[in-house]
């Protein structure tokens, strides 16, 4: 609990550690590709464009409005993408931990699609669904499920059965228990399976727009290959990490808002 | 020995009326008879200690009298009435607490009048009635996680007498605590009986516990799980633990449990 309360009084402080790392790393680049250039050529430059060329191709495809447009269709997609998986995913993971039965039929199909690489069902959903927006999402919601689902299932299964008593000796109703103890105790595992849901729809998107898209980060990288820009390849690169680290932020402090007992319980 | 024993039916406290009837309740789990045919009445608001080595059933009959367990023959009847599946009026304590841990302590007390359909300032206003009553007012808004263990405990106890329920079934509720707080809480386990009279079936392996709380200690034996003996201490409250009936008692019912765990063999 100290230790919480120390890191929000101090966000600068906190700061400072990671910094550090980014700015050696950016560093390290920088005198890397300087290196290449002048005192000793290993590469041609222009496999190797230095921080400045990525950030000034950043720079103009922000002025052009190119930048926004694909980190707005990209994320449009993994949004809604992440939102069906989430409903079915939550929905089903919750049904199949209540219920044995279907639990039983549901699982061994799971279990054999799950190690399947989503990433070899693309080509396939671009057949079904088309090049439009509808094999990205769907894509996007098909490799997000698994995580998800599988976390809500072994959520609701590992609820404490003496909280299920304790709960039903003060007079709760099923659906009573279910509502007030069987959801708050597998909360934990439904965010991990969603946070781990999300990270995965964001790094198959990039995937799925490399093979059929003609906006978003994933094309930017590709349509810069075409034209042989490294430096815009590397700024797309670059923005996913940025906003991939983002969300990782936020949805790192929704949990520890969600799941304010849990701190507790560390402390 | 100035010890009132007597095997089977008692009449010393049967000037009240039976609360909870045992009516030749046996418990066969594959082929392991738990708990062979036992027969027992508690009277009402009488504070009844089940006492006895581990295996010999007495958390097997408590959890069938809060109807977390069906006996393999036989009736229990609360009320005269048959006990089917837990309910409201049959408050339990577990050895292992069972706190809601993503509830305050608030929260976990206001659980029964919640499920009851009180409105939130009525829930509010009995949690803190009833924490204040075990002595943990000032302490509402703390998670189980940042509780010691006799304040869960309490958090516990509170919970379950905020339902008001006419029986009260305590499985090893201080089994898990040091000797100190163990102490203390039995004292307050008295203070609260005392105010608010209940049936009380309390389970323990701890002798002195027994002899410090109960109207009636039911002696149980091992091999298969049954009824013992039946000892009404009769000594006036408070009971000191130097007393020389105290210790007598005590004397004796370590005979009787000694055989008990003798014929377990090596533990």
């Amino acid at each position: 609990m100290s230790t919480q309360e120390g890191r929000a009084r101090r966000p600068l402080a906190a700061m400072v550690g990671p910094s550090v790392s980014v700015l050696i790393f950016l560093a390290v680049w920088l005198a890397v590709s300087v290196g290449n250039r002048t005192v000793l050529p290993v590469v041609n430059p222009v496999l190797l464009p230095t921080p400045i060329e990525v950030l000034q191709s950043g720079i103009d495809a922000a002025r052009s409005g190119d930048l926004q447009r694909d980190i707005l269709a990209s994320m449009s997609r993994v949004f809604q993408g992440f939102l069906l998986a989430a409903i079915a995913a939550v929905a089903m993971g919750v049904a199949a931990g209540t219920w044995r039965p279907l639990e039983r039929l549901v699982e061994p199909m799971i279990e054999i699609l799950r190690p399947i690489p989503p990433l070899a069902f693309l080509p396939m959903m671009v057949l079904w669904f088309g090049i439009g927006e509808m094999s990205k999402i769907a894509f996007i919601t098909y490799a997000a499920f698994f995580p998800i689902f599988t976390t809500t299932v072994e959520g609701i299964k590992h609820v404490d059965p003496l909280l299920i008593r304790a709960a039903s000796s003060l007079g709760a109703s099923r659906t009573a228990i279910f509502r007030y103890v069987m959801l708050p105790a597998a909360m934990p595992a439904i965010i991990t399976g969603l946070r781990l849901g999300f990270a995965l729809s964001f790094f198959v998107i990039v995937a799925a727009e490399f093979l059929a898209a003609d906006s978003g980060l994933g094309y930017l990288i590709n349509d810069a290959r075409t034209y042989f820009m490294v430096s815009q390849m590397l700024m797309g690169a670059a923005v996913i990490g940025i906003i991939g680290f983002i969300f990782h932020v936020l949805l790192r402090a929704l949990e520890a808002r969600l799941l304010r007992w849990r701190s507790a319980v560390r402390a | 020995m100035e010890i009132v024993s007597i095997a089977g039916p008692v009449t010393a406290i049967s000037s009240r009326p039976i609360k909870i009837s045992v009516q030749g309740v046996g418990m066969v789990y594959r082929d392991n008879v738990v708990l062979a045919k036992v027969d027992l009445d508690l009277a009402e608001n009488s504070f009844t200690c089940l006492l006895g080595p581990s295996g010999c059933g007495k958390s097997t009959l408590l959890n069938m009298i809060a109807g977390f367990a069906k006996p393999s023959y036989g009736q229990i009847l609360v009320d005269g009435r048959p006990v089917d599946g837990p309910g409201p009026e049959r408050g339990v304590v577990f050895q292992e607490y069972a706190l809601f841990p993503w509830r305050t302590a608030l929260g976990n007390v206001a659980f029964g009048p919640m499920q009851k359909g009180a409105n939130k300032s009525e829930q509010r206003e009995i949690a803190m009635r009833y924490l204040a009553k075990v002595g943990l007012a000032g302490h509402e808004n703390k998670y189980p996680g940042n509780l010691s263990g006799g304040m869960k405990q309490r958090v516990a106890i509170a919970r379950a007498l905020a339902n008001d329920p006419s029986v009260l079934l305590m499985d090893e509720p201080f089994g898990a605590l040091d000797a100190q707080t163990r102490e203390v809480l039995q004292e307050e386990m008295l203070r609260i009986w005392e105010q608010d009279r209940k049936t009380v079936l309390f389970v323990t392996h701890s002798i002195s516990e027994a002899i410090f709380l109960a109207d009636r200690i039911v002696v149980m034996g091992t091999r298969p799980g049954m009824v013992k003996e039946v000892v009404d201490p009769g000594l006036p409250h408070p009971r000191e633990r130097t007393d020389p009936a105290f210790i007598a008692l005590e004397r004796h019912l370590k005979h009787l449990i000694r055989t008990e765990v003798q014929k377990l063999g090596v533990t």
